[in-house]
């Protein structure tokens, strides 16, 4: 998976090398792939030459640091404080309600149908697009012409917004006027122009689940075909003089010899599926507000944050914490399980 | 092992329809621009538009109750500025983070880490909560400053510089050079493509965002070109014709950026999902 060249200049005898293992336990440090590079090492320590390269780290990291601190770490902190507070319309607030909020959470049957939605779309987007981004980039790996060409075409969406493409799949594709072009199709077909949109049927996931196919898969395609090439090739030769070929020769060699790859596209469609937004809102949300149902995680925090009549920002922040509990989770499991595979 | 040559035909076959099915969108956005609203909303579907021409377009751009002029600036000027902001951030930080094996080097490393666990997009109520106290609602600080520090941006960077060699910084370093200027001249003229990767993965992100656009431009004459088009979407009275030639402008820039770019593009995918 390291795609980075040896380093050259790895501790080498003419130098003094600060030795890498520190006293204290490493519980900064996450839990990396095993067999990574150490990082080449190079301070002296107690030379005047290392404070004076010690000073030079800050003027490097500071910016991004004092952004980190004040951007993400202080609002945590700070959420969290005013997820224990009655915060409606107010960032300051003074009504001190313990775990109130997280209770209320808890209870609303509407944060736990957007978990159950999150589910349920998980479960739909995540092998689909999976499947999908494998078949495109075994489609194109090692055809003789226009290989370039059809990448472009099926990496192209991923430069579109949700918003443009939630206009298109909304207003033309899934309109669900006459005019609208599945309907077009269906009238064809001699069937009754469908509703997507209005909730009946739950007809709006498949409005959701191909815009987001549309717009990511070229992503993970991308992925795929980088894994693709980094397999010898002469292992297929040989499997070949073995009479594997085809299906056996994928499910036997090319399949597992991806699984970091796939490990790593399965997650990362996991986590992204998780922050979902944006085609939500575009494609459901009217002049009348948004609909009751297919309300995601990030969408219901919103509408409980900022929506009509709403704006709570106590129980807002105790959705984001638990959203960051959960998401912590899977960055956890994510870096074991990617790991392990590194490790086979 | 090559393919045979029928598996050959039925492969492009395939993939000719694939690749239209993917670019039909496209079209749809430019059909609808160049077409008339009673076109676009008569019974049959036509594929060809009726109104090829600059009025719709010189209309979207000029009215300013559609106002897609204006964010279409906002938009240009805070993807520029983060994209710059971002990546010259994250190329220091990462060059920290990689150089340095302190102990302060490794806690900043972790705090990366964490942060690259936890996406922005779900700790948005307490940036927001954040931005707003500091009086950064319907500004340009508020839309641009809290995305400049990107931990994905920063690690990219970090990985990139831990397979750069250090030899040629040493040299400088024998030369008299700080750490300051070996940087500048030394390695980051050596890696314009991790610059572009990045830079290029940053610019789409930062142009197509809607979540914190929608919050913190709240003054309209703030909005940016996602959050307007959005705000078109739902309002009374808009055509499509005008909807979607709106569309044709917000797309075109990333497209244009993905086409020069494309190959850095794929670069920068492929490193962040294998990082």
């Amino acid at each position: 998976m390291q795609t980075a060249g040896e380093h050259p200049s790895h501790p080498d005898a003419a130098r003094p090398v600060q030795p890498d293992a520190s006293p204290t336990p490493d519980a900064t440090r996450p839990a990396q792939p095993v067999g990574r590079r150490r990082r080449p090492v190079s301070t002296r320590p107690g030379t005047s030459l290392a404070r004076t390269r010690g000073r030079w780290f800050w003027v490097f990291v500071s910016p991004f640091l004092a952004g980190l601190v004040v951007f993400v770490y202080i609002p945590i902190a700070w959420s969290l404080y005013l997820s224990m507070f009655d915060a409606r319309n107010t960032v300051t607030p003074t009504k001190f309600v313990g775990i109130d909020n997280y209770v209320y959470l808890m209870n609303d049957p509407l944060f736990r149908d957007s978990m159950g939605t999150f589910i349920v779309f998980a479960l739909v987007i995540v092998p689909l697009t999976f499947a999908c981004a494998l078949g495109l980039a075994l489609l194109l790996h090692r055809i003789p012409r226009f290989q370039a060409f059809f990448r472009s075409a099926f990496f192209l969406p991923t430069a579109c917004s949700y918003v443009v493409a939630s206009m298109v799949w909304r207003m033309s594709f899934f309109n669900g006027a006459r005019f609208g072009l599945v309907n077009t199709v269906l009238r064809g077909a001699g069937l009754d122009p469908v509703n997507w949109l209005g909730g009946e049927n739950g007809w709006y996931w498949l409005v959701l689940v191909t815009l987001r196919l549309w717009l990511q898969v070229g992503f993970y395609m991308v992925l795929f075909i980088a894994g693709l090439n980094a397999i010898d090739p002469q292992l297929h030769e040989a499997a070949s003089l073995d009479g594997a070929s085809g299906r056996r020769a994928f499910t036997q060699i090319t399949f597992p010899l991806l699984r970091p790859t796939s490990v790593a596209v399965a997650m990362l469609l996991t986590i992204n599926a998780f922050q979902a937004f944006d085609e939500f809102y575009n494609t459901l949300n009217t002049v009348r507000g948004y609909p009751p149902y297919a309300r995601p995680p990030l969408v219901y925090v919103y509408l409980i944050s900022f929506g009509e009549g709403s704006q709570d920002l106590g129980i807002g922040s105790a959705g984001t914490m638990i959203l960051t509990a959960v998401i912590l989770v899977f960055g956890l499991v994510q870096s074991r399980v990617l790991a392990i595979g590194a490790d086979r | 092992m090559k393919p045979g040559r029928r598996t050959l035909a039925l492969r492009y076959a395939a993939l000719t329809l694939l690749a239209v099915a993917f670019l039909l969108p496209f079209y749809v956005i430019a059909r609808n621009a160049f077409s008339t609203q009673a076109w676009i909303t008569a019974p049959a579907w036509h594929w060809l538009p009726d109104a090829v021409g600059v009025q719709t377009l010189t209309k979207v751009l000029t009215d300013p109750g559609i106002g897609v002029l204006a964010a279409l600036g906002t938009s240009a000027v805070v993807s520029t500025i983060q994209t710059l902001g971002t990546v010259v951030i994250a190329m220091m930080a990462g060059y920290g983070m990689a150089r340095w094996s302190t102990r302060a080097a490794r806690v900043v490393t972790g705090l990366t880490v964490f942060t690259l666990m936890v996406p922005t997009t779900v700790t948005f109520v307490p940036m927001f909560v954040m931005v707003s106290s500091l009086g950064w609602i319907s500004t340009f600080r508020g839309l641009i400053v809290p995305g400049l520090f990107s931990a994905f941006a920063a690690y990219l960077f970090r990985t990139a510089f831990l397979g750069f060699p250090a030899d040629l910084e040493d040299a400088a370093a024998i030369d008299g050079a700080n750490q300051w200027s070996t940087f500048w001249r030394i390695v980051v003229p050596n890696s314009l493509g991790m610059v572009a990767a990045v830079g290029t993965i940053t610019f789409i992100g930062t142009w197509n965002a809607f979540l914190w656009p929608l919050l913190i431009a709240q003054d309209p004459a703030m909005r940016t070109v996602q959050v307007a088009l959005s705000q078109l979407m739902t309002s009374q009275g808009i055509r499509y014709p005008e909807m979607f030639t709106g569309a044709l402008i917000a797309v075109a820039p990333a497209l244009v950026v993905f086409g020069v770019l494309q190959r850095w593009l794929v670069q920068g995918v492929t490193q962040s999902g294998l990082k």
